[in-house]
């Protein structure tokens, strides 16, 4: 198949999928049955999926979650989602060129009745968060529908290749996120109280206390005792001329369309946000085997853990501090990307743009919460409850123990459990969620003899599995906190096995063995990228723990923890002087170099805001300075925000531009929002068995 | 400073427009309104629909004004508020509605509306894929239409602004002053302002107001839903107003506006009385199901957003329009019965005329007829 397909993965399986054939415009192409249609295009190398009515703007994947709307296409005469559509043999798929025509329908359809499912709990959401509390309900016998939009259990943690940090007892620390999925929805099969609809979108909470909810074709009431919101989030976006040029998408979406739908969606990415998302993006992308010339973050530091950005940049990737991104550029999708440096006043520093051929920029600039159904069901005085990142953005690990908490709580509320929460528990989503510490110097270990393990972690984080996995306990943390940096109790003799290196889900533990040469000790380094990209007798280039190139070396031998299947571990010699120091094997060893040509100075004017109806910043701008200062009014005059997302995006684009204008916020009155949060045929209303169909 | 000529209460559809022709004739003019901005009671929640098919003749008459206002504004004044000459239609299924329509027609063409009864034929062209089962046909006014209500009272804001009228918004009127049974100004929660004419246009707060003046208005505000969907290639710029009832509802209309999109409402029945604004569950299978009913193509339209609004009603249809006989200087301008929007343009200008003691023989009809003190009956107005 094409090399926009993933055939093998240094970490995931690749399955064995159907081939089907669909036309695209009339041309006959080939995808994988159930797929989402998206995914077949961009397989396809198709990323321009039709062009907006209102200025012929190029539309293509945006959110790639179901939310926007952005990647809208034709089917077989209908409009759908192409990222929550999937493709069947034989389907018609055309490109929405302006406005899609309405089929006629001359045959009368049967309508019906909406049938109304009563449920002692509803769950939106079957991410950590969902499923921990659903198991918690399950335990309890108590009688819960769990909803979720994907076809899948798991959320975001699908996505996640990585291992994850925490703890091993408390949140699988050390198991890689779309194992964890697993591992949970295996435990929720086992209770038999828990129903789980997948393919089910929730649609709108309503006053009279019922959720809508659409499972395939059909429309449904559900009117639940209790309600759990556990949404997860979505992406932020930036402001910036180009910014809605397909190839410039969240990197979520990203993550979406390379790890759970295995598309190599593009060839060389820019990634904009140094947070966890932005980093381990790069990570993925260059997994799946994309170049990443440079990730970029307006502050000083990475607001990330600080392993997965020295993960980054011991592979090759530059991580420039104090950038921002100026403009996106292409045509019909991203050629280029333009950034600059900040200057003390956040404003770019004349000259200092550089522009890099790219076909992607990942936006990860932040999550905000989905909580539009908790905020409505509060306001309508439902029993609602939010946990995961729908309650508070912070790591999977943390939602996994804030879900818990809530189906204790419901089950309490529903007189299933006496007690308070164990104390135990919100006290560890309390420390899951808690911010990376400053990033501190430690000296390395002084000994030169024997066996033991080198902590390149430099960094308070919520994270602890080298301490589980040691079989003499030699490896604890300061003051034995989740959070204590680790450290090894010399008392104790290293017995060499590598667990520690394995486990590491910052891969910041190696393992240094003097035994047989003290000269030059055996260096053991965990290594994730393509097993055929390192060899024994290959020469690789280690690196420190900052990036900085140590030398290039022989790989002597390469070892693989059973428990551990995808973390390779790289055994080279080094000299004595450097063999501590050694972190890391680089990946990109030439770094992209920026284009010469920079021909036009962008006007921020023309960044556009609204995606879905297409409002710039400029015109948000202009009605600022009238005096408009009532998002309603501004929505009235610019329609900003009436498109189909209803504002998921703009919202706080519009919220900063206020900012800009130095218009204190507590001057601004918020919009009115109202369901529904997704668009729904008006065929599932009437009832219709499966759906009309047209001509 | 704090002097005007005439304060308005309300910036809505009725208040706008009136403080729009009062600025026109040099009158000085202040506006209040409690919300942050124009439009913001439930003139936004209007659908956008403008017609002049009504049975009362002083509603034909204000609508046809304000049709003339709607139409000519881009023209005019160079904004544009997504006028659409669509037209309604009635189509009719059964001979209780061909009969009703029909027994309308001399009074409606007496007035000066464009109207007529067409066959079924004609039905189809003008809503393409309407179910043909057993359809009779119906009326169709082609100058009627549909106008963006949010783009329409900015578009009047500015307008006045222009004017030279004065609005404050976020402020909320506590009194209104009286000496000797004279209204001699406006007390807010802000300030205070003099002036001896105070139009009330406060819509659905109509009733606070009263409540807090001793002057209670019969309005009895009423909650209804509406909808609007993705928008589509144009196939029916036309609002389609099915008669029929149903069980929980009366009749419900839908039309498709500039953008492409359908907006829709339907007419609950029993009423739901009272100001909630919450949407419910019930609404979405209750309109969808009887539009897909009458046009099965709507089957595959997605459904974007949902609202609910309210219309501020009286007893049998029609505003309630004049000077209050106990409070010199007050006029009330209120229960436009959730035709605030249509009737608001030619309203306007007969308040501003009233005001200034300038009506015209028109205007004293349409004035007798939406008078405070008529003999309010129980009986609708047919097409309300």
């Amino acid at each position: 198949m094409s090399e926009q397909r993933i055939t093998s993965h240094p970490i995931l399986e690749v399955p064995r999928r159907k081939t089907v054939g669909f036309t695209w415009n009339g041309e006959t192409l080939e995808g994988f049955a159930g797929e989402m249609i998206s995914s077949a295009l961009i397989a396809n190398d198709i990323h321009v999926f039709g062009h907006h009515p209102k200025d012929g703007s190029p539309q293509g994947i945006f959110c790639a979650n179901g939310q926007c709307s952005q990647c809208l296409v034709m089917a077989d005469g209908l409009p759908v989602k192409a990222c929550m559509t999937p493709l069947k043999e034989g389907m018609a798929i055309t490109g929405v060129e302006g406005l899609p025509e309405l089929p006629l329908i001359r045959e009368a359809v049967a309508t019906g009745e909406i049938p109304t499912i009563d449920t002692e709990v509803l769950i939106i959401g079957g991410g950590p968060a969902g499923l921990s509390a659903a198991i918690e309900l399950g335990k309890r016998g108590i009688r819960t529908l769990l909803v979720d939009d994907k076809d899948r259990l798991g959320g975001k943690l699908v996505l996640q290749t990585h291992k994850f940090f925490g703890s091993v007892a408390d949140s699988h620390a050390g198991t890689r996120g779309f194992e964890i999925g697993r591992i949970l929805e295996e435990e929720l099969g086992r209770h038999q109280s828990v129903q789980v609809w997948l393919d089910t979108t929730a649609v709108g909470v309503f006053s009279d206390k019922i959720v809508g909810l659409v499972k395939g074709r059909k429309y449904y009431l559900a009117r639940p005792q209790k309600l759990l919101v556990a949404t997860g989030a979505r992406e932020k976006m930036l402001a910036f001329p180009g910014n809605t040029l397909p190839g410039v998408y969240g990197a979520g979406a990203f993550q979406t369309l390379v790890n759970r739908d295995l598309v190599r969606s593009s060839r060389r990415v820019l990634i904009v946000g140094g947070g966890n998302v932005g980093l381990i993006a790069g990570y993925h992308a260059i997994q799946a085997g994309i170049e990443v010339v440079a990730l970029i973050e307006a502050l000083p530091e990475v607001g990330g853990y600080k392993v997965h950005a020295d993960k980054l940049r011991r592979m090759g990737v530059p991580i420039f501090t104090r950038h921002t991104v100026v403009a996106a550029h292409g045509k019909q999708q991203v050629e280029a990307v333009t950034i600059g440096r900040l200057d003390d006043n956040w404003k770019v520093i004349e000259g200092s743009e550089k522009t890099y051929a790219v076909d992607t920029v990942l936006i990860a600039v932040g999550l905000a919460e989905v909580n539009e159904f908790y905020l409505k069901a509060k306001q309508f005085g439902m029993d609602a409850w939010c946990a995961g990142d729908a309650r508070e953005i912070a790591e999977a690990s943390a939602a996994m123990f804030t879900g818990k908490v809530a189906g204790f709580k419901i089950a309490k509320a529903l007189g299933k459990e006496t007690g308070p929460v164990p104390e135990q528990w919100n006290m560890k989503a309390e420390i899951l969620k808690s911010r990376p510490g400053k990033p501190v110097n430690r000296p390395e270990p002084a000994a030169e003899e024997g066996v033991f393990p080198v902590f390149h972690c430099y960094q308070e984080v919520p994270c602890n599995p080298c301490t589980s996995v040691c079989p003499v306990k030699a490896v604890h943390t300061e003051n034995d906190l989740i959070t204590g940096l680790p450290y090894r109790d010399e008392s104790i003799d290293c017995t060499g096995c590598l667990n520690c290196v394995a486990v590491c889900p910052g891969l910041a533990i190696t393992l240094v063995d003097y035994r047989k040469d003290p000269e030059n000790p055996l260096v053991t380094i965990a290594y994730e990228i393509w097993r055929t990209t390192v060899e024994v007798g290959q020469q690789v280039t280690v690196t420190d723990a900052d990036a900085a190139v140590l030398g290039r070396y022989t790989v002597s031998k390469i070892r693989v923890k059973k428990k551990y299947p995808k973390t390779i571990l790289v055994q080279v010699r080094m000299p004595k002087e450097l063999a501590k120091k050694a972190a890391g094997i680089q990946v990109i060893e030439k770094q992209a170099d920026p284009l010469a040509t920079y021909n036009r100075q962008p006007v921020d004017d023309d960044a556009v805001v609204c995606r879905c109806e297409r409002v710039t910043a400029g015109r948000i701008r202009e009605a600022i300075r009238s005096g408009v200062r009532d998002m309603n009014q501004l929505k009235a005059l610019t329609r900003a925000g009436m498109g189909a997302c209803g504002s998921k995006t703009c919202r706080p684009m519009i919220w900063r531009i206020f900012q800009e204008e130095g218009i204190d916020p507590g001057q601004v009155t918020d919009r009115v929002d109202r369901p529904l949060f997704v668009e729904v045929p008006m065929g599932y209303f009437a009832g219709i068995e499966g759906g009309a169909d047209n001509e | 400073m704090n002097n005007f000529d005439v304060i308005v209460i309300g910036a809505g559809s009725i208040g706008v427009p009136a403080a729009m022709a009062l600025g026109q004739a040099g009158v000085k003019t202040l506006v209040i309104d409690r919300r942050p901005s124009p439009g913001q009671g439930e003139n936004k929640h209007a659908i956008g629909g403008v017609r002049a098919t009504h049975t009362d003749p002083a509603k034909i008459t204000t609508c046809l004004r304000s049709l003339e206002i709607f139409s000519t504004w881009k023209q005019v004044h160079g904004d544009d508020i997504e006028w659409l000459r669509g037209g309604y239609a009635f189509p009719v299924y059964r001979a209780e509605e061909e009969k009703l329509l029909k027994s309308f027609l001399p009074t409606q063409k007496k007035h000066g509306l464009k109207i007529d009864f067409v066959d079924d034929g004609r039905m189809r062209k003008i809503i393409p894929g309407i179910n043909p089962e057993g359809l009779m046909g119906g009326t169709f006014s082609p100058n009627d239409g549909s106008v963006s209500p949010l783009l329409a009272i900015n578009a009047f804001y500015r307008k006045a602004v222009a004017n030279g009228v004065t609005f404050r918004f976020k402020e909320k009127v506590v009194s209104i002053t009286r000496e000797n049974g004279q209204v001699t100004g406006v007390r807010t929660d802000k300030s205070e302002y003099r002036c001896p004419v105070v139009i009330d246009a406060a819509g659905a707060g109509s009733v606070e107001l009263g409540r807090a003046i001793g002057s209670e208005v019969p309005v009895y505000p009423e909650s209804h839903e509406a909808g609007i969907t993705e928008p589509v290639q144009m196939f029916c710029p036309t609002m389609v107003v099915d008669l029929r009832p149903a069980e929980g509802s009366k009749n419900y209309y839908f039309y498709q506006n500039r953008h492409g999109q359908v907006v829709f409402c339907i007419t609950p029945d029993p009423p739901i009385a009272g100001t909630d604004y919450n949407e419910t569950s019930v609404f979405l299978p209750q309109v969808c199901r009887r539009m897909v009913d009458l046009l099965p193509r709507l089957a595959n339209l997605r459904v974007r957003r949902v609202w609910r609004g309210l219309y501020p009603m009286t007893k049998d249809g029609s505003p309630l329009v004049g000077w209050n006989r106990e409070i010199k200087g007050l006029l009330h301008a209120v229960g436009m019965c959730g035709q605030g929007f249509m009737l608001g343009p030619g309203l306007g200008e007969i308040l501003a005329r009233l005001v200034r003691e300038q009506s015209t023989a028109a205007d004293k009809m349409v004035l007798e007829a939406f008078s405070l003190y008529r003999d309010v009956g129980d009986k609708m107005e047919a097409l309300k």
